[in-house]
């Protein structure tokens, strides 16, 4: 009571972090995140940026070249090769995500044991990149090969799928599908579930049933799901890396490489001492990447806008 | 009794300097750091044992050693030469070491080199380890190149070794004709490839040329260069190496030998070892030299040499100098090359080399029979960049030989740059 009435009348001086806790307190659980963002993620980008106007070994003096690295990399096959490349990593990678989708749609049901069989579908996300890139290595092998056996079984040759430069790039793409397809097929079967089963019976009343049904009443509803498998599906894409340096180690002549693998080749393997180039290639990696970063972002603003 | 003062103060002052003289040769303390890439199981253990011997002579010193992969030492040496030097490291000759000597990160150890137990006993491998005037290392074993092949399919289709290009050819043919591959390779990692460019070049042109090449004075476009790929195709059009060698590593290259499917490989002597781990005696195996091509072109080889360096930001360097002058000993030289250790050839012209049918042909050959001249091998006569770029032009070469004029195209505005 006598307590109540002192505080009353003689306000304590609260310190400036009292006064101010609402607004702080969160940037100060932000701190360390903030922090390392910008030590390993923001300022690094802009190093690149710099790195990539001057001529470095990464050892000796560095010197200044404006913009010559990039005139460089205008006229270079190597990088034109890994461009391309990039290109069809992005949009036959995508295939994962109708693959993971009828999988999902084929497993979503209740029969004995179902569960077996999804963890056995999930199984090859499970592995690492290396392992996937040497089972398909060998796999792909042009005269022991699984492949190659199958193939003369029905009556053709033999044929060298990592050894041949137009057939390489996608037989790595196809073993990258194998996990991709698994992740997919395992963020629609968790979208899956959360389907109304209310508007999968009204629609049935209306007489929607197959291909209909699945296009205008299921696939509207896995949107969320749909949106994570391309924004995971991209970015793996992107950074595939792994399973060439696995496969072909770039080759056959450099036909498999991407833009982050020729990056690596140029500025960090072990006849890589071009740090100036490697980074304007990483500078032209990030700018790729800006695009989609940049659309994820506005959908998901947009996203959030709509719900309020 | 005063005397006797002065003669024991004489003797005291004449012990004393007797221990600061001790204490200046040969007691070393303090601690010693040594970044390895000796990391496969024979060669590690053949150098701990090697730097034992040596801690057992320098009970004082502290020494610690590091072995780091074979594969990720060559990328790693950029961050620890600058960033947290050991005071001795492995590393390899001629123009691989250059990035680091230019950068000023190997300490200059013409010191050693004027020291007669160095001057005298390993004045061949002076070159390779000499850039601009000075001596940036020292050796610690080097191997022979050359052709292993099965003796007994030889024998099998009357064929023997060959001495000359033509002979070369023709037992291609027998070969082939029989169904067995002349050549296996395995270029999934490029420089196999890189290794018959240096024969084929070295024996058409000579080792003066091939060097020149290496200086950057050579156009790849150039006449002469052309001649060496065109020899080259000889091979390739004959079906000589075997098919999808672009999907092979070296050592997946090794089977095609060891079935019998392809009866030679050009490779160096490491080669032997899991060769003969994989079933085949010393009486199926056989080794000559890559025979001539051009009549009058003096025979040069490759022989690549591993060194030990000191870090120029090492801290511990009188202790660093001893263990290199301890490393290139006759003793130590016979010893770690031996066959039960790195199977390989020592650098000290004082130290004996084992008794090994592949090693003694490797001696002899390089000591007597290569009067052009010793490379180390393509990878390390030629800068870096050029060698990355030209060893993956091989490879699309071998493959694809019509390619040519546009593989040669495109190193030549390499060239162009590297060397500017």
């Amino acid at each position: 009571m006598t307590t109540a009435a002192l505080q009353d009348t003689d306000p304590p001086k609260r310190g400036w972090y009292k006064r101010n806790e609402i607004a702080v307190t969160p940037w100060l659980f932000l701190a360390p995140a903030i922090l390392f963002f910008a030590v390993y993620v923001i300022i690094p980008i802009f190093q690149s940026f710099s790195i990539s106007l001057y001529d470095w070994d990464g050892l000796g003096q560095a010197e200044y070249i404006g913009l010559g690295n990039y005139s460089e990399l205008m006229n270079d096959r190597a990088f034109e090769v890994s461009l391309w490349n990039n290109l069809k990593w992005l949009v036959f990678y995508l295939l994962a995500i109708p693959a993971g989708l009828f999988i999902a749609l084929f497993l979503n049901q209740t029969v004995t044991g179902i569960r077996i069989y999804k963890s056995l579908f999930f199984f090859p996300f499970v592995l690492s990149q290396v392992v996937v890139g040497l089972v398909f290595a060998w796999f792909y092998l042009p005269n022991e090969g699984l492949l190659s056996n199958m193939l003369a079984m029905v009556g053709f040759g033999p044929v060298n799928v990592l050894g041949d430069p137009n057939l390489a790039t996608y037989g790595i793409i196809l073993a990258g599908l194998w996990p991709q397809t698994a992740y997919c097929m395992i963020l629609y079967l968790t979208g899956l579930n959360a389907v109304d089963p209310e508007q999968v019976e009204a629609a049935r009343l209306d007489g929607a049933k197959g291909w209909k049904m699945l296009w205008y009443v299921i696939i509207p509803q896995l949107k969320p799901a749909t949106f994570i498998a391309f924004v995971v599906t991209i970015i793996g894409a992107l950074r595939s890396f792994d399973l060439i340096s696995i496969m072909t180690n770039g080759g056959p002549f450099g036909q498999t490489r991407v833009l982050s693998f020729y990056m690596f080749e140029k500025a960090l393997s072990e006849y890589g001492f071009r740090m100036g180039y490697g980074a304007a290639i990483a500078v032209v990696l990030f700018l790729i990447m800006l695009v989609f970063i940049a659309y994820f972002l506005w959908s998901m603003y947009r996203e959030e806008k709509g719900g309020q | 009794m005063r005397s006797t003062l002065k003669a024991s103060a004489l003797a005291l002052t004449a012990a004393l300097a007797a221990s600061t003289a001790f204490a200046g040769s040969h007691s070393l303390s303090g601690d010693l750091k040594i970044f390895l890439d000796t990391s496969n199981p024979a060669p590690r253990a053949t150098m701990e044992a090697m730097i034992e011997r040596f801690g057992a002579e320098h009970p004082e010193l502290n020494i610690e050693t590091t072995v780091i992969d074979r594969e990720a030492y060559k990328t790693q040496i950029r961050n620890f030469l600058t960033a947290d030097a050991p005071d001795v490291a492995t590393w390899y000759a001629a123009n691989r070491m250059r990035p680091y000597v230019e950068a000023g990160l190997f300490e200059d150890v013409s010191d050693l080199w004027a020291e007669p137990a160095i001057a005298d006993n390993l004045a061949s491998t002076k070159g390779a380890m000499t850039i601009d005037g000075k001596q940036w290392g020292v050796p610690y074993t080097y191997y022979q190149w050359g052709i292993y092949y099965r003796k007994d399919i030889y024998d099998q289709y009357g064929l023997s070794e060959p001495t000359n290009w033509d002979e070369m050819k023709s037992n291609c043919q027998t070969l082939l004709d029989n169904g067995v591959k002349c050549y296996t390779i395995g270029t999934k990692f490029l420089w196999t490839a890189g290794g018959w460019f240096d024969y084929l070049n070295l024996r058409t042109h000579g080792y003066d040329f091939h060097m020149e090449m290496a200086a950057g004075n050579v156009a790849w476009t150039d006449d002469r260069v052309r001649q060496t790929f065109a020899n080259w195709r000889e091979l390739i059009d004959m079906g000589g190496y075997v098919d999808n060698h672009q999907n092979y590593s070296w050592q997946e290259a090794l089977p095609f030998m060891v079935n019998g499917d392809a009866a030679a490989y050009l490779m160096g002597n490491f080669a032997v070892a899991p060769l003969r781990e994989a079933g085949l005696t010393d009486d199926q195996l056989d080794f000559y030299q890559f025979p001539a091509i051009t009549e009058g072109v003096a025979l040069a080889e490759d022989a690549p040499t591993d060194t030990f360096h000191i870090p120029a930001n090492a801290n511990n360097k009188e202790a660093a100098r001893e263990f290199l002058r301890f490393v290139v000993s006759a003793d130590e030289q016979t010893e770690i090359n031996n066959g039960a250790n790195l199977g390989q050839l020592p650098v000290n012209a004082s130290a004996s080399i084992d008794d090994d049918k592949f090693l003694e042909q490797g001696f002899a050959m390089l000591s007597s029979n290569s009067p052009g001249g010793v490379a180390q091998f393509f990878d390390r006569d030629y800068p870096a960049e050029m060698a990355a770029e030209a060893m993956q032009g091989f490879q699309e070469f071998m493959v694809l030989p019509d390619n040519l004029d546009d593989i040669l195209a495109r190193l030549e505005q390499v060239r162009e740059r590297v060397y500017k």
